[in-house]
């Protein structure tokens, strides 16, 4: 998201990066570059003055350390992560959850900024965790705004309490408190309430809003934001925390590339932390929002918590086990091992979205490679894979032409593709072997999934032109497929 | 003095103060018009003399513009097709019952298109508007390929000699290629039928600096012919309208100015430009 505010951090850096000592114009030329690339990432303009002032102040001050430094452009560097991670909001905070049950979400927001949509996955992510939220839809403005969230909530199993068909009619106060008498009498321990989208100066609706939160007094109001907003960003979260008041900020459509300044303009002048971050279609795009992580990313330093996160919450735990003690034991790593691990990368999101993670992913020339990735890789990898009898993925070396050419035709693949991902396959394995032998020396450390996988990265090899895919009617699934 | 009175009037002397600068620079960036041309005009503002500074400053804005017509010109015979886009949440499905309410009232016989076949109950919204404002709307299946919902569309629209077919897409961000292709396809496939008279991207005013790159990504996909800008009701300058025109080259045509049907307004620049620097 912040990418090219990381971009613009990274070259004013290069330059500091190249001096031998450091001078004081030095920390002033770079103050001027990380204003204009703060003012280009939206962030309003007197955060913007503030932040600067304390990185100038706080880099002349320590002049003196930093010189000493063997690395001082690293020295600056941390100035200016420390002070970001400060204006997000320090360490990450935590839904508030009521001592009696049950905790009580209102979400508000402008129109557009996503509301709906995350009702859905704030359910689903909270569903995940063990709580039994119920969906409440009391956006009785916008045309369908109740149909959208009753779809949401099927996909996802939600109960949903929609009284009122909207589109206009109907009392959105009423429908959010007899929401919250159904929440207490068939035990729900969580209720979401979704409100009309509103724009800053809209006095009624900003009183309908007001009127919801007094007659339901929520435990956490959220405030919805949209990641691209601009200048306006302080001027609409003033007028929120002055006409209904919030207690913390959801930003949202963070996958695209806006840079998101908005995150550090309301966090700085509200004060409120950023309790969540929505990023994707998919209704699992979505996690609590790291102060720090979002600061390296800032940086260009990359994300590697969140990926790492990821990955444990994908790999599922006995079969990460079974492979370790294989590995440990020098077993063979088989095309059944190298199948489950595509699986479970696939239930991290899609490819670009995982390397997006990886420090300097955000550079010019890496999000080129990263951007050609084709993610239906790995479904047809899965294809070749899975047409394969197991006794072949046990031992790949029984594959003959008569073989390949039936793997070929079961998965739909060509008998080219087949072969080359037998050769990635014994590439990896040996690559295995040398890692267990303690030769493994560099790379990215990736899993040899991972490094098989995606053979499109760097190289234009194995291009297939792509083919009319069949879409699922599972809007979830359909989600997935497309690597939305 | 004119409409900028209130903030020019404040260079009484020959040279505008430091502080008068700052102010300035300050009512551009929060504009949203972005750093760059902001430095620019405040170069201007530095040079030239108070008493033409006005003129001057909004001649620079205005011949930044794209130099375009700003209606949407209407086919003398034949259907008149408008593809809508733009990244989630800007405002399309609203924007193009808006439009279609405003060709009804010309007395034009006006399809829509749901072609917004993926986010949950877009089709039903579209619906909803369709009936309230009397124009039937072709829908396909839910999570259909938005292109064959076009496609009939626009064979229904020429069969049965509509005036005008606006076709509603799904929102996307433009840094999804796959869902860029989509609608790159859903063009290719209407074009097979009947040409497409307009795109229009559909920005929303709050958009920060990003609106411009979300524009570039849309032009290169299907073309842009013009820009819709809404949610200019509320605290928003929307100078991203402007910085989106000035880089494209692309002019806005209309702009959503409220939640009633009819809030849709054809784009005046000097109005526009006119009230971006007068002060908050």
């Amino acid at each position: 998201m912040f990418e090219s505010l990381s971009e613009k951090f990274s070259s004013a850096f290069a330059t500091l990066r190249g001096r031998g000592r450091i001078s004081e114009s030095d920390i002033d030329s770079v103050a001027e570059e990380i204003r204009l690339a703060l003012l280009d990432g939206d962030v309003a303009l007197s955060v913007v003055e503030q932040f600067v002032a304390r990185i100038k102040e706080r880099s002349i001050q320590a002049l003196p350390e930093i010189r000493k430094s063997t690395n001082q452009s690293q020295e600056i560097y941390s100035i200016v992560n420390s002070e970001l991670v400060e204006i997000l909001g320090g360490p990450a905070r935590r839904i508030r959850f009521a001592k009696n049950p049950p905790t009580i979400i209102m979400l508000a927001g402008l129109q557009g900024s996503g509301k709906t949509t995350l009702a859905g996955k704030l359910a689903l992510f909270l569903k995940e965790q063990g709580n039994t939220p119920l969906l409440v839809a009391a956006d009785l403005q916008r045309p369908n705004a109740v149909t959208q969230l009753t779809l949401l909530a099927q996909s996802i199993g939600v109960p949903i309490h929609a009284p009122e068909p909207g589109n206009g009619s109907g009392n959105p106060v009423s429908v959010a408190k007899s929401g919250i008498e159904i929440a207490k009498s068939k035990l729900f321990n969580v209720v979401i309430v979704d409100t009309a989208g509103r724009l800053g100066i809209d006095e009624e609706l900003m009183r309908q809003a007001s009127e919801i939160k007094s007659a339901v007094s929520p435990d956490e109001v959220l405030f919805v934001v949209d990641a691209m907003i601009g200048q306006d960003a302080v001027r609409t979260a003033k007028a929120f925390e002055e006409g209904v008041g919030f207690d913390a900020v959801v930003l949202t459509k963070l996958d695209g590339d806006a840079k998101g300044g908005a995150a550090l303009s309301i966090a700085e002048t509200t004060k409120k932390p950023i309790l969540f971050a929505s990023a994707g279609e998919k209704l699992t795009d979505f996690d609590y929002f790291y102060p720090d992580r979002m600061a390296s990313r800032i940086l260009g330093l990359g994300d590697i918590a969140t990926l790492a996160e990821q990955a444990k919450r994908a790999i599922d735990g006995d079969a990460a086990k079974r492979l370790e003690e294989k590995f440990v034991a020098g077993e063979e790593f088989t095309l059944e091992d190298f199948l489950e691990q595509i699986q479970a990368m696939k239930k991290m999101g899609s490819m670009s979205k995982i390397l997006g993670l990886l420090p300097g992913a955000n550079s010019a020339a890496m999000r080129k490679q990263i951007d050609a990735l084709d993610d239906d890789e790995l479904i047809r990898t899965q294809a070749i894979v899975q047409s394969m009898t197991p006794t072949e993925r046990k031992n790949p070396k029984i594959l003959n032409g008569s073989r390949r050419s039936r793997i070929a035709k079961g998965s739909g693949r060509t008998v080219s593709e087949v072969n080359n991902l037998v050769d990635r396959f014994s590439a990896a394995s040996k690559m295995m072997k040398q890692m267990r032998g303690g030769n493994f020396s560099g790379g990215m450390g990736l899993p040899p999934a991972m490094a098989a996988g995606m053979p499109s990265l760097g190289s234009p090899v194995n291009k297939v032109p792509p083919k009319k895919k069949s879409r699922s009617g599972n809007p979830a699934k359909r989600a997935i497929e497309e690597g939305r | 003095m004119g409409l900028f009175g209130s903030f020019f009037a404040k260079f009484s002397r020959n040279k505008a103060t430091p502080e008068d600068i700052d102010e300035f620079r300050r009512v551009l960036i929060e504009s949203d018009i972005g750093a760059e041309f902001t430095e620019e005009i405040i170069k201007l503002v530095e040079k030239e003399r108070a008493e033409v500074l006005e003129e001057k400053v909004t001649e620079k804005i205005l011949g930044s513009l794209s130099q375009s017509a700003r209606s949407i010109e209407l086919k003398p015979a034949g259907v008149t097709t408008i593809l809508v886009v733009g990244v989630n949440g800007t405002g399309k499905t609203t924007s193009v019952a808006k439009m279609a309410k405003l060709f009804k009232g010309e007395g034009k016989k006006v399809l829509l298109a749901a072609a917004d076949t993926f986010r949950a109950a877009a089709v039903e919204q579209l619906s909803t508007w369709g009936e309230r404002i009397g124009t039937p709307v072709v829908v396909g299946k839910p999570n259909g390929d938005p292109a064959s919902v076009a496609f009939d569309a626009a064979t229904k629209a020429t069969s049965e000699h509509f005036d005008i077919l606006i076709i509603d897409t799904a929102g996307r961000l433009h840094t999804k290629n796959n869902l860029m292709e989509e609608l790159t396809k859903v063009r290719r496939v209407v074009e097979k039928v009947t040409p497409i008279d307009e795109v229009l991207f559909v920005l929303d005013g709050t958009t920060g600096q990003n609106g411009v790159t979300q524009a570039k990504s849309f032009m290169e996909a299907v073309t842009l012919t013009g820009l819709i800008v809404t949610k200019l009701d509320g605290s928003t300058k929307g100078g991203i309208a402007l910085a989106t025109e000035r880089t494209l080259q692309v002019p806005v045509k209309l702009i959503g100015t409220g939640e009633g049907e009819g809030d849709l307004e054809i784009f005046e620049p000097s109005a526009y430009v006119a009230d971006l620097l007068t002060q908050p």
